[in-house]
């Protein structure tokens, strides 16, 4: 942007065109006869609509109608670039948008072709008076970037080429096809819709689909809520009074707020749909770890929950680094490798029985699954890298250390 | 009153002061550009940022209301901090912004040493700037022959768009552009047409409006200040002079809430020139029909020898518009000595008389009480030409809502509408028997002007006008609406002193015509150049004042006096309010206060006057009309004057009002020896101003 003044070469009087002038005198009537000044923009807009830009005559002619201080009405003029205060082409005045999409996009290109084929510097008329541009910020069609507007008009997706056959249409007195410049309708895909394309979505089936998929859902939602209150009817009988897990982990069935560092829940409430407590421990855990005394070790409540892996008697070769698996640190590590675990593959072989074995014995039951040991291990396994092997890879790990 | 805390002090204030008002109250200055007590909050400067405790990051103290704190989520008071990090870098960044695009030009800008940028910077800005791009060049704007403008350094703060606007009524400057290109300007550079344009020089807060006639004439610190009274017109405003040596550099005005506020009229503001042109600096004695210069004993001589000779019947004395009381009372006292009738300080043919009470001829409302009316009627008077202050009072009343205004007499553009409601005296008659009003107004004024009451009925109009008034009910116990609006500082002094025709005398329309017929032979003239001098016939006349004006064309002697900024002296302005001027300067040459050079001459006229000193003078003018003691006070009046006035009638001319002032910048000997006054009166009759330079 820069300074604007009045066009130094002014016409001398500014008159409405008859209809233009009852379009004026409606407009103007919108607004409460104190108020009438609220009609300047739109009034200058029309103005311009008329003479194609603002002359001065046309700025003391809408002050006197509207009865204001003509300065007033030139801090509007001058205020709102849309306002042209110099003359434009009387083919064609092209806005280009310069901002950041039609940037990228290629404006500076189109812009290129203004200053070559209309004016060197903006709001200069070219040699015949047909064209004159400018560089306008958002247009506000940013995916059809790049673009520009001519009168009420927008033409998008340029390229130098279209750019050019626009200027041509206009040259040659037509008014070319607004919109966009390639093989697309407004902002859809170009050359065509690329998703909601299969013809089943459009043969009619589609209904019957739907209400077979939907009754499969409520048929699925009725028997887990007849479940879920089976369960919590087996809750409500007296537990036997058995005393807490050693490691503190509150799961008698009283509130769990009672025991140690388990957040402040009810066991009951903190299931959730799957029938697992938030720790990963499933109810029938739960009654296999309740039968042991109360001094059992990790080993045997591993054992009476599920299967222990098979170990080796040393590393085939050299070990895995089975830190560089998260959720295993130095301590886990060694007790793995106490328990004959020394390579990726053989956690990854791993099923169900054996998790819980390992994560009961580990005292962390859950965690296993939580933190997918095992599909990180089969990522690792076959030589591959999860997001956090490389960071222990790259020594961002302090835990992971030697 | 909701309470708030300010810088750690509870404080309570009224809801709706702004922070900025609460922060006064609690005696915390806050910076500030744009904002102005008198103009419309803009909030644009964004400098008198503050912290407010909860709000997430500095508001504009400006136009931020103390009922939209919210306090604390324990109900604590709302607590605003100035000192705190937070409000201190909002003020160095919105400093080092202004400054980025603000010249570094200080050494030759006329404002530097009293510029609020300057200051500010020094308060509240850091020592650099971290802008290494170019700064921002603006176009200067011509924009008349007083304000000199230097767009570069406009910070865009809009006072002067709202001043123009607001305050003096003409929507002349703008804002035109937007962002890094807004520039101040009229439309199409054209020259500020209102009478009150100098009050944005001092409204800019920085050095891109400044006195064109001041320009590059000296430095701030270099002038002596006298604090002083206007007599450009009746109202008196309140003025500082600032002098260098002997020379009257500039006039600004003071803080006069009962008067002026804190504006001037061009005229006041830029009369200074004059003070230094066609200055009488010695004695002259008309001799072989030709102006020689004398010595004071000369010319003491001549007037003895013609007085000595002359029956007192045959000889006159008028006062001019700018004389003090203390002059007028020191001539009266003269004029008594001799045993002269014919004495007066009136236009002529003005009614007004100290005999029909004081509150026939002043002011009664008062300037002030403008503010209280809900309906005036102007008659014969052009308040924008006449007070142009008084009128922006109306003006700012009229902006409140509520007003409505009435005009009998020439038609004008006032800055307000006024209902026009006729052209002459049988207009107000119509109005008095108009029985449609339905009386809604409450307070109600009547402001009569000079161009109604001088002419040859001014009487029966003056007595009408009253009659108007008491019809409307504008004069109650607790509301007197009947104002005379004086055009001169000197008229409510002299006819408070009773300087009008004595027993069997004739006033000033008297005398100009005796002088003409040659019945009357010796006339004085204390500054007095608004008669016809040509209608003077082959009198003897003793002109006493400062300018080369038309009373010292026609003397035959010639008593140079001081101009206002060079004596001391008490005047009344049209409200009645006692004010007392300075001096700020000394007389040129032999120039000499008028008291002195009256109190010398009466010694030559065997009729000594007996006060030897100003005190002397001040005191014998107290012990005779005590009101005057009471300096910057309106003495109390009887309202009845008016009612007796208003029974007194009077055969009325159909003639329609003629406007009394017809050129604003060159009402006076001053201002017609003023060449910028000149190049004023120029533009404003649409002539093209010869260029200064």
């Amino acid at each position: 942007m820069s300074v604007r003044r009045l066009y130094n070469d002014q016409p001398e009087s500014f008159a409405f065109t008859p209809e233009n002038e009852a379009w004026a005198e409606k407009r103007v009537a919108l607004y409460p006869e104190d108020r009438k000044q609220s009609a300047v923009i739109p009034l200058l807009m029309r103005a311009q609509e008329q003479d194609g830009w603002l002359t001065r005559a046309a700025i003391e002619a809408i002050a006197r109608r509207l009865e204001m201080p003509v300065i007033r009405v030139l801090e509007v003029a001058t205020f709102y670039t849309q306002f042209q205060l110099a003359p434009v082409g009387s083919k064609a005045h092209i806005q280009v948008c310069g901002t950041t999409p039609c940037m990228l996009r290629g404006s500076e290109d189109i812009l290129r072709v203004c200053r070559t084929r209309i004016a060197e510097r903006a709001h200069e008329l070219s040699a015949d008076g047909a064209f004159s541009w400018e560089e306008v910020e958002c247009l506000g069609a940013c995916v059809n970037a790049p673009m520009v507007q001519v009168g009420a008009d927008t033409y998008e997706d340029l390229t130098v080429e279209s750019f050019e056959a626009v200027l041509d249409a206009f040259d040659r007195g037509e008014t070319p096809t607004p919109g966009p410049q390639v093989d697309r309708q407004f902002a859809a895909p170009e050359g065509g819709a690329t998703t909601l394309t299969e013809p089943a979505l459009y043969d009619g089936s589609a209904p019957a689909r739907w209400e077979e998929t939907r009754a499969k859902k409520a048929a699925e939602a009725e028997k887990a809520k007849a479940s879920e209150e089976a369960k919590k009817a087996d809750k409500e009988k007296p537990a036997p009074p058995a005393p807490p897990a050693a490691e503190g982990k509150g799961s008698t069935g009283k509130t769990a707020a009672e025991g140690k560092g388990t957040a402040g829940k009810t066991a009951a409430e903190g299931k959730g749909p799957d029938g697992k407590t938030e720790d990963g421990k499933t109810a029938d855990m739960e009654a296999a770890l309740a039968k042991l005394p109360a001094d059992a070790s990790n080993e045997d409540k591993a054992n009476a929950v599920g299967t222990r892996p098979e170990g080796l008697d040393a590393p085939r070769g050299e070990a895995d680094d089975l830190k560089r698996i998260r959720g295993i640190g130095k301590v886990n590590e060694g007790k793995l490798n106490d328990l004959g675990i020394f390579h990726f593959d053989q956690i990854a072989a791993w099923d169900e029985a054996q998790i819980r074995w390992v994560g009961t014995y580990l005292a962390f039951p859950g965690r296993i699954e939580r933190e997918d040991w095992v599909g990180q291990a089969g990522t690792l396994a076959e030589g591959g890298a999860t997001e956090f092997s490389k960071r222990v890879d790259a020594g961002d790990v302090p835990s992971s250390q030697e | 009153m909701p309470k708030i805390i300010v810088d750690g002090n509870e404080i309570e204030v009224p809801a709706d002061y702004t922070l900025m008002q609460a922060c006064e109250a609690a005696d915390v200055e806050i910076p500030r550009f744009c904002f102005h007590e008198r103009l419309s909050v803009a909030g644009n400067c964004r400098m008198c940022l503050v912290e407010l405790k909860g709000a997430p990051k500095p508001v504009a103290s400006c136009s931020w209301l103390v009922r939209d704190c919210r306090p604390g989520p324990n109900g604590e008071l709302p607590e605003v901090k100035t000192k705190s990090d937070v409000a201190k870098k909002a003020r160095r960044g919105v400093m080092e912004f202004l400054l980025i695009n603000h010249p570094l030009d200080c050494p030759i800008c006329d404002q530097g040493g009293e510029c609020d940028l300057q200051d500010q910077a020094m308060a509240f800005g850091v020592d650099g700037s971290r802008f290494h791009e170019n700064k921002r060049a603006v176009e200067d704007k011509y924009i008349g022959p007083l304000v000199k403008t230097i767009m570069t350094r406009c910070i865009h703060c809009t006072r002067c768009v709202r001043f123009t606007t607001e305050i003096a009524g003409v929507s002349e400057l703008g804002l035109i552009g937007r962002g890094e290109d807004a520039e101040i300007t009229t439309y199409l550079e054209a020259a500020l047409t209102s009478e009150m344009q100098g009050n944005v020089i001092d409204l800019c807060p920085v050095g891109a409006l400044t006195a064109r006639p001041y320009a590059f004439h000296a430095r701030p610190w270099e002038l002596v200040k006298t604090e002083s009274v206007d007599v450009m017109d009746g109202v008196g405003c309140a003025i500082r002079v600032d002098t260098r040596g002997r020379e009257v550099m500039r006039i600004l005005p003071r803080l006069n809430e009962a008067v002026n506020e804190e504006w001037i009229s061009d005229k006041t503001r830029f009369i200074w020139d004059g003070l230094r042109t066609q200055r009488l600096d010695r004695p002259y004695v008309k001799k072989d029909g030709r102006l020689t210069p004398a010595s004071w004993q000369e010319a003491f001589a001549a007037i003895a020898a013609k007085v000595k000779g002359t029956d007192a019947k045959k000889i006159g004395a008028i006062s001019g518009e700018l004389a003090s009381a203390e002059e007028i009372f020191a001539l009266k006292s003269l004029m008594a000595g001799l045993g002269v009738a014919n004495t007066d300080c009136r236009p002529a043919h003005s009614p007004l008389h100290p005999a029909s009470g004081r509150a026939s001829y002043l002011f009664n409302t008062s300037i002030a009480g403008i503010e209280d009316a809900d309906a005036i009627m102007l008659i014969g008077t052009n308040p924008r030409k006449e007070a142009p202050v008084l009128n922006a009072r109306i003006r700012k009343r009229f902006l409140r809502g509520g007003l409505e205004v009435g005009l009998v007499g020439a038609k004008a553009d006032l800055t307000y509408p006024v209902t026009y409601c006729g052209a002459g005296p049988d207009s107000i008659q119509a109005l008095i028997d108009d029985k449609s009003y339905d009386g809604k107004a409450e307070r109600p004024m009547v402001i009569v002007g000079e161009g109604a009451l001088n002419r040859p009925d001014g009487a029966a109009i003056l007595s009408l006008a009253a009659k108007f008034a008491v019809a409307r009910g504008a004069i109650r116990e607790d509301w007197n609406g009947f104002n005379v609006l004086h055009s001169a500082a000197a008229t409510v002094g002299g006819l408070d002193v009773g300087f009008v025709p004595g027993e069997g005398g004739l006033g000033t329309a008297g005398m100009v015509e005796a002088a003409g017929t040659g019945d009357l032979d010796v006339l004085f003239l204390m500054g007095a150049d608004e008669i016809d001098m040509q209608a003077l016939g082959n009198a003897f006349v003793v002109y006493m004042g400062s300018h080369g004006d038309a009373g010292a064309h026609r003397a035959d002697v010639i008593l140079p006096g001081a101009a206002y900024t060079e004596k001391s002296g008490l005047y009344v302005n049209t409200e009645g309010r006692v004010q007392l001027g300075l001096r700020a300067a000394f007389p040129p040459g032999e120039a000499r206060e008028d008291w002195a050079i009256l109190r010398a001459l009466s010694g030559e006229l065997g009729a000594k006057l007996p006060f030897d000193t100003l005190v002397a003078l001040r005191a014998a003018l107290v012990a005779a009309h005590p009101h005057f003691a009471l300096v910057d006070e309106i003495a109390e009046s009887d309202p009845k004057a008016v009612e007796a006035l208003a029974g007194a009638g009077g055969s009325l001319d159909s003639a329609p009002f003629e406007p009394w002032i017809d050129d604003f910048y060159l009402t006076n000997p001053i201002a017609r020896a003023s060449k910028v006054m000149a190049e004023c009166s120029a533009l404003a009759h649409g002539l093209q101003a010869e260029a200064a330079e």
